[in-house]
């Protein structure tokens, strides 16, 4: 039998990875899968605690979690090409036009 | 047997994980996130939740990974030769150090809690899929429509923010 803390133990090393790649990649879309890879993390802790603490409620805030990740990645990958449009690269560290 | 597959899902997810943070070339690490998305499958299986096996496998890897795959192929984007950010080492080190602190914590919580009713006899009687849907259409059947409309304005503001935007016409203009 797998402890439960295991299961959190490599969530939380997929978290901080993920926060990781938020915080030092320059390029856009790696940063929006580096926001996947964070999701996924959270998943992988709901789910992990729905089957140990035997309820469902877990199973269902993944699904939702699932869903709201679409809508982050249709949102994103929009901007994304928006910005490219516009001859700016997708460095993020030269999209500064709303930073005052 | 369970402790095997346990001990390949999770190391091949951080693996992959990983990977996805630090390989150069978009197109791999969108490689290295579907693997990552498999693998977090698997753990799924592991944990009697087949129902979220199978969105994970077809909404994750079939339709979000294939939009961004989509949208690296339709930029043709350039790899940068400076591909982390510039100050990297001062996150890297912090980020070492309090993901040891976080593990040793969580290595040792007991983690216990009160216990609901879906046990997984209970689940496995009717199967997951049958579980999830009486709970998802009674008791939260509010968040439900509330994704469903969250949704919907998502793939208007998509539609709104990728159209080509129209050249205006001289004749306004003057």
């Amino acid at each position: 039998m797998v402890p439960l803390s295991a299961y959190v133990a490599v969530s939380a090393v997929l978290f901080i990875t993920g926060l990781l790649g938020v915080l030092i990649r320059r390029n856009f879309i790696i940063v929006l899968m580096s926001v996947e890879v964070m999701l996924n993390a959270a998943n992988i802790n709901l789910v992990a605690f729905s089957h140990y603490l035997e309820s469902m409620a877990g199973q269902l805030v993944a699904l939702f979690i699932i869903a709201i990740a679409a809508g982050e990645a249709a949102i994103g990958l929009a901007i994304i090409i928006v910005v490219f449009r516009g001859r700016i690269s997708t460095n993020v560290d030269e999209m500064n036009l709303l930073k005052w | 047997m369970v402790l095997v597959f346990f001990a390949y899902f999770a190391l091949a997810s951080i693996a992959a994980g990983v990977l996805t943070v630090a390989l150069k070339h978009p197109v791999h690490c969108g490689l290295a996130l579907l693997a990552l998305l498999v693998h977090v499958s698997g753990l799924f299986i592991l944990l009697n939740a087949e129902f979220l096996w199978a969105v994970q496998v077809i909404v994750y890897a079939g339709a979000i990974l294939v939009l961004y795959l989509f949208v690296l192929m339709l930029l043709n984007l350039k790899t940068d030769d400076r591909y982390f950010h510039s100050s990297y080492l001062y996150f890297l080190v912090p980020a070492a150090f309090g993901s040891l602190c976080v593990l040793a914590l969580l290595i040792r919580s007991p983690f216990g809690g009160a216990k609901g009713d879906a046990t997984t006899v209970a689940i496995l009687q009717d199967g997951d899929t049958h579980a999830v849907g009486i709970k998802m259409f009674s008791e939260y059947l509010l968040q439900f429509e509330i994704v469903g409309v969250f949704l919907l304005g998502a793939v208007i503001g998509a539609i709104v923010l990728a159209k080509t935007p129209k050249p205006v016409s001289r004749e306004r203009k003057a």
